[in-house]
């Protein structure tokens, strides 16, 4: 019987239904197919169960200077990065490697090719306390302006660097550094920023900020209220009043909601700065590098004389920041002054425990990209299906192997964190423009479908035979494994 | 190689979902906790078998049958046969028409023998059997198109009626069909019944020697189809408005012969967004439509 079938039939053997399935055609089950000749399993309800995959090696081509993180090993599962794929911006012709790989059965094509991006920047994520500088005031590198303060997050200054404007509307110097300065931030590289008026900053993808030549190693716990309301039931009877200095809101103890739960007793302390509700301070000094992100380096003139009324002798007060790195004991005098002493043993627990309690400071660099229509053009002759099949999550986007974060809303404009990026993984052109790779993936039917370059794709076994051009890296642990299949509706 | 059949529990943790070969099975029961995990082990254990023991009279269930036919000897297939054997003197059908039926009654019937149950659904890719205790009942969205699951309509199944069986058939679904409806739902005493007559309406929702409709005979998709070298439809043309009407016209009059036949109880026959009901009731009563479907009808 089966002599009468064209030669490219195939008998599928995945169930005892044994199905003859002819070239283009499924079995079935629907889940098994004739593609090209070949037994493919097409099946999405398998594919959800897929383990998550680890350690799985990384293909970037093209060796650039500097040192890969990573040792080189071959696995089974490769994927090829866009890192060193190089280009054929701004001609209207496919990418210059389009790869198919088989995934689980799942025909699987990813498009690769390093984009040139003048529409790009970073957004500096920059863990501190400390007043960097006033809002919308400009930071520049090597004297240049290469951006500006944008807003304060919690426990973050966030600085927008780069964008269009300082890249190529400005003078050629101008450029040059922004670029510079955006091509270092990316590849891992520690950058010297100063703002207006403001802080100098080293920073660093994924390294601690360092702040005026201070480098910062924690995040505040909470702000100054929020501190007292954590940490009062550990300080009462074990000291009369506790003040937490803190640019946004300093919180006192006796007079904070938390300490009068506790029947913490009246001290007569008075604070200076704009009373909010009671315990919670606003601008007791200006904002600063000092204790808690205020200016001040000795929290005693936050405070004005005592309260004769309420305050007694030998009154202890515990004054600290929201970190937990600055401190001071003190005890009234008879004259209901604060004399600095040491600090007791029972209150060195609750300082060593705000600080335990804040996470380590980073700096966080995202580079935010968009891919314009030439870009797009190299993955398809219809560029804006792709944006249309990435909006529908059937295009998987990533950069150098790494998840991008896709904006909603028009164009292909994502963001994407470096450092689960491999090492150096961006370049730059003259123009002056970054160079940064980045891949789509998606099932070999959709990328028909959209239109793709179907006759410029190569299998993956043929791309890594071309071994002198490759470098091995193990994946990034965090990251998503980029070819892992789309889990498909699949129910019925 | 043969592939085990797949056994686990859907990422809801509630609903079953079995899987082998072509058979895909989503299963939901209510009841007591512990009869409902009674039952699901009921229908993993039955169910490992079944498709070895249907391949092994492959080639009897994909022949055509008449009234002396072999009778097969599995307990999947003798539902199958049973089912199509009302319409096998009037036309072309063979076993294969109520296999996903047949299979979703025979696991649904291990469920409800293993334990009691207040309710049970086993879905066959759209073919469902359902189980249903006194004064419980099932919702029941229809689709029109499955590549555009939006629903047309709803319908209530409930313990006081007569039925326990729903299918779908079209041209668009995943069997061939001779017909051009785009699915025809019937609702029936059991599964398999309506499994079978729901191909049948189907298969005569047709408008035969149109231009507009792309046939090919089955072999040349699936060179092991049941349906040999008979036409199958692989595309529709958009029709005329009286073109459609004749197609359902004669959809409704096989389906009101299997009605009278008390073959099926009602069915629905959608033709490029024209729906026609055929029912025992005025067909808003038992089956309510979405505003969007009464505009084309």
């Amino acid at each position: 019987m089966a002599d009468v079938f064209p030669p490219d039939t195939v008998r599928c053997d995945a169930c005892p239904v044994l199905c003859y399935i002819k070239r283009g055609h499924a079995g079935a089950c629907d889940r098994y197919a004739n593609v090209e000749g070949q037994l493919v399993r097409v099946d999405p309800h398998i594919l959800l169960d897929r383990a998550k995959s680890q350690g799985t090696p990384l293909v970037p081509f093209l060796e650039r200077e500097g040192d890969w993180d990573g040792k080189i090993m071959k696995g089974q599962e490769t994927f090829v990065t866009a890192i060193g794929a190089g280009t054929t911006y701004p001609d209207y012709k496919p990418a210059p490697f389009i790869v198919s790989s088989e995934v689980e059965g799942v025909d699987m094509v990813t498009v690769v090719t390093e984009g040139i991006f003048s529409y790009c920047g970073v957004k500096l994520k920059i863990d501190t306390d400390r007043h960097l500088g006033p809002e919308r005031n400009l930071v520049r590198a090597q004297g240049e302006p290469v951006g500006h303060v944008t807003t304060a997050e919690y426990g973050s200054q966030m600085l927008s660097l780069g964008g269009v404007h300082h890249l190529t509307g400005g003078s050629k110097s101008e450029g040059r550094v922004t670029c510079e300065t955006l091509l270092d931030l990316c590849n891992g590289k520690e950058v010297e920023l100063t703002i207006d008026e403001g802080a100098s900053v080293r920073v660093a993808a994924g390294k601690p900020p360092v702040v005026n030549g201070q480098r910062e190693e924690r995040m505040r716990v909470g702000c100054g209220s929020a501190t007292i309301g954590m940490f009062a039931k550990q300080w009462f009877g074990k000291v009369d009043d506790v003040v937490v200095v803190d640019d946004h809101i300093t919180g006192v103890l006796s007079e904070h909601q938390a300490g009068k739960l506790l029947g913490v007793r009246e001290t007569g302390i008075a604070i200076q700065g704009r009373r909010s509700t009671p315990g919670r301070y606003f601008q007791v000094a200006e904002p600063g590098t000092g204790w808690g992100g205020t200016n001040i380096s000795n929290p005693l003139t936050i405070l004005k004389p005592f309260k004769t009324k309420f305050a007694w002798p030998h009154l202890r007060l515990l004054m600290v920041s929201t970190t937990g790195e600055q401190f001071a004991y003190y005890e009234l005098n008879e004259e209901l002054r604060p004399i600095e002493k040491e600090l007791p043993d029972a209150l060195k627990e609750s300082v060593g425990r705000i600080r335990e309690n804040c996470e380590p400071a980073l700096t966080t660099v995202l580079f935010m990209g968009g891919a314009g229509g030439s870009l797009r053009a190299g993955v398809t002759e219809n560029p804006v299906k792709l944006t249309d099949s990435v909006k529908r999550k059937l295009t998987r986007v990533t950069c150098g192997g790494a998840p991008a974060y896709i904006w909603p809303g028009g164009g292909i404009t994502f963001m994407v964190d470096v450092t689960r990026m491999p090492e150096n993984a961006f370049g730059y052109v003259p123009t002056p423009a970054l160079v940064a790779p980045i891949e789509f993936t998606l099932k070999k039917n959709d990328y028909a479908v959209l239109g793709g370059h179907v006759d410029y794709v190569r299998p993956l076994g043929d791309v890594l035979k071309e071994k002198e051009r490759q470098r091995q890296l193990v994946s990034h642990a965090q990251n998503p494994w980029p070819l892992k299949p789309h889990a498909g509706s699949g129910e019925s | 190689m043969r592939e085990p059949a797949l056994i686990r529990m859907l990422p809801d943790g509630r609903r079953l979902h079995l899987h082998d070969g072509p058979i895909d099975l989503i299963i939901g029961a209510d009841g007591a906790p512990q009869a409902v995990s009674v039952a699901y082990e009921a229908a993993a254990r039955r169910f490992v078998s079944v498709l070895d023991e249907l391949s092994g009279e492959l080639p009897l269930l994909r022949s055509q049958a008449r009234k002396n036919s072999l009778r097969p000897s599995g307990a999947v297939a003798q539902r199958m046969f049973a089912a199509i054997e009302p319409h096998c003197e009037d036309c072309f059908i063979t076993p294969m028409a109520a296999v996903a039926g047949s299979v979703a009654e025979e696991i649904l019937d291990s469920m409800t023998a293993a334990t009691t149950l207040e309710r049970a659904y086993v879905n066959n890719g759209g073919d469902i059997a359902l189980h249903l205790a006194n004064g419980q009942f099932y919702k029941i969205g229809m689709v029109e198109r499955p590549d555009r699951p939006s629903l047309f309509g709803s319908l209530e199944i409930s313990a006081a009626g007569p039925v326990r069986g729903i299918a779908t058939s079209g041209w668009r679904g995943r069997s061939f069909s001779l017909g051009i409806a785009d699915a025809v739902t019937v609702l029936a005493d059991c599964a398999s019944a309506a499994d079978a007559a729901a191909t049948v309406i189907a298969n005569a929702v047709n408008l035969p020697d149109h231009p507009g409709v792309t046939r090919i005979p089955a072999r040349e998709i699936s060179p092991d189809s049941d349906l040999g070298d008979l036409p199958v439809t692989r595309g529709v043309e958009p029709l005329s408005d009286s073109e459609i009407v004749e197609a359902l016209d004669s959809g409704a009059r096989a389906a009101r012969i299997l009605r009278a036949q008390e073959l099926i109880h009602s069915s629905a026959l959608c033709l490029q967004s024209h729906i026609r009901v055929v029912s025992p009731l005025p067909a808003n009563a038992s089956i309510e439509f979405s505003q969007r479907s009464l505009l084309h009808a």
